[in-house]
């Protein structure tokens, strides 16, 4: 058997929220649990999914696999690559693409996306067809390429967001919430466009969102993590089994989410 | 080949926001250029200041070396300790270090533009200055001032790279924590005065920032018309204390940098 295209292994990550408190001097140190032992496996050529809460971990866990966090315990290896330990050799396999859209705003969608290409050692020439060409097939029209971020709108900044994390052609793609902002067709071109690169490219994708529908269409597998932990990972159909089974009717993706992470959320409620 | 490629990647964006941002440009330069003059004129004012014959010719180039040799080390301190400064207002931070680039890499790519950038704008304030008053640099070694200055950069991008760590530490207040630091540099390094006019403890200090050599070097190229060959003994310290101050800068960045991501600071929103 190939090496997965990811492998977690008891993976942690608190932080540490300094609370200023009224009084000096007393600064409360609160913890934060943003994952609290994640093990999970993703196969290569898989679109992996993690639903989850806001605050459940769902970013944190990709900054872990990006490189922008480290853990605080466990461990994490893309294509057999450690990621603390092989770091660059995990950085050339992988791109992120997250929901907000960060750019030089006074710069282009060409003049960034150029950026990017260089910061990845792409020969320019090259890369600009390539970014013309994923612009386009993304619904960007040719005459915004050239003026300034700043006067594009959100779901088009997050378009050529989008076409930044393409551009490099990773092995490992991390989207955190790529199609949130984005009207239904542009959804549906971003989401064509995973499966594309997935078929052409031998991509494997590791996908947040809050859409459900868009997890259950693109999603082979789908963990959902509630408060830093998995809770339930499965395919879709799976998933929606096993709990119109307990409810006796055919059940959504999106009934599963209520079903899973509700509870905890009455319980919480209970304890108040 | 394709490291040199990657540290295009810093210059191209610094050029480009050079264009996008040229009206900030332009007050920074007219900044620097009135700043150059006023401390020159205080130099022309001397006269009439103390009611005493002076060597006025002497004491503008005097000043003038001073406040054009500054104005050339503190852009290589600025541009780099800018680096990641940058990153951060913008909010592009995550993305340029999640890139497979080595922070050397990113550095080399930012000095080089550092310096380019630093010459061409120190130029244009000389020409403009010295249309102002009439220099003598008769007797002058420009090439012993062009090597001194060249070595005297090697440890600004040093002393820049440390500074670059604040934004990553602070990402409010570190970009103003630089200033602090080029103002303690300014007061210590004999810019405007010889560094003996310091308080003895100070002096102890100022011995410990490289622009005292530069600056006392170049007085000595441009006033004095020193040789070369007897500038070579600090060009050499320059470089060697210049390369130490570097590598010293990496380790820390490079710690920081862990440090950053242990707490997530790197992060901004989302
Ligand atoms: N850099 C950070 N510093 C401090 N706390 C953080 C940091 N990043 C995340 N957290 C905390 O960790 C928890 C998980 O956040 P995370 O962003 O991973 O959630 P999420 O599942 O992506 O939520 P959303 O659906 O809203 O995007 C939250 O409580 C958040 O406040
Ligand atoms: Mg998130």
């Amino acid at each position: 058997m190939s090496t997965p295209a990811l492998e977690i292994k008891q993976v942690s990550k608190v932080f540490i929220k300094k609370e200023r408190a009224k009084r000096f001097l007393n600064k409360k140190k609160e913890k934060v649990v943003a994952l609290s032992g994640i093990s999970m496996s993703v196969s290569r050529r898989e679109i992996f999914g993690v639903l989850g809460p806001n605050g459940s971990g769902k970013s944190t866990l990709i900054r872990l696999l990006s490189t922008l966090l480290l853990p605080d315990s466990g461990t994490i290896h893309i294509f057999g690559h450690d990621v603390e330990k092989e770091e660059f050799a995990v950085k050339r396999l992988i791109n992120r693409v997250s929901v907000d859209a960060a750019f030089f705003k006074k710069f282009s969608p060409l003049e960034n996306l150029a950026y990017a290409a260089r910061l990845y050692g792409m020969p320019i020439r090259q890369a600009r067809e390539k970014m013309r060409k994923i612009m386009l097939r993304l619904g960007l029209k040719e005459e915004t390429f050239t003026s300034p971020m700043e006067n594009m709108s959100r779901g088009m900044q997050q378009k050529v967001a989008v076409a930044r994390g393409f551009l490099t052609s990773p092995t490992l793609l991390l989207l955190d919430e790529p199609t949130t902002g984005l009207d239904p067709y542009s959804k549906r071109d971003v989401q064509a466009f995973v499966r594309e690169i997935r078929e052409a490219h031998r991509a494997t994708i590791l996908l947040t969102t809050h859409d459900m529908e868009e997890a259950d269409r693109l999603c082979d597998r789908i963990a959902i993590i509630d408060e830093g932990k998995i809770i339930a990972l499965d395919t879709p159909q799976g998933l929606k089994r096993s709990v119109s089974r307990r409810n006796g009717q055919d059940a959504t993706l999106e009934d599963v989410f209520i079903e899973l992470t509700g509870k905890k959320m009455e319980e919480k409620e209970q304890d108040k | 080949m394709k490291e040199m490629r990657v540290a295009y990647a810093f210059i191209e964006r610094n050029i480009n926001l050079i264009k996008r941002y040229w009206g900030w440009e332009v007050v920074w330069l007219i900044y620097s250029l009135v700043n150059s003059l006023a401390v020159t004129y205080i130099g022309a004012g001397m006269e009439k200041i103390t009611g005493q014959t002076l060597d006025t010719q002497y004491l503008i180039t005097y000043l003038l070396v001073g406040t054009l040799i500054w104005s050339y080390l503190s852009v290589i301190f600025y541009s780099i300790s800018e680096m990641i400064a940058w990153e951060r207002w913008e909010g592009t931070i995550e993305y340029t270090f999640m890139a497979p680039v080595s922070r050397a890499t990113h550095l080399v790519g930012t000095t080089l533009f550092a310096i380019i950038y630093g010459i061409l704008r120190t130029l244009v304030i000389l020409i403009i200055v010295a249309s102002f008053f009439n220099l003598d640099l008769a007797g002058a070694n420009l090439p012993g001032a062009v090597l001194l200055l060249l070595a005297g950069s090697v440890s600004f991008v040093g002393l820049g790279i440390v500074a670059a760590v604040l934004p990553l530490l602070y990402p409010e207040r570190g970009a103003q924590m630089t200033n602090a630091a080029a103002a303690i540099l300014l007061l210590i390094s004999g810019v405007y005065y010889p560094v003996e006019t310091l308080p003895a403890w100070l002096q102890v200090v100022s011995s410990a920032s490289p622009a005292t050599y530069v600056i006392k070097g170049m007085r000595g190229c441009l006033l004095h018309g020193q040789s070369t060959r007897s500038l070579l003994s600090i060009v050499f310290i320059l470089i060697a204390a210049g390369t130490a101050v570097i590598m010293v800068g990496l380790f820390i960045f490079g710690r920081v940098e862990r440090y950053a991501k242990r707490t997530g600071r790197l992060k901004r929103s989302g």
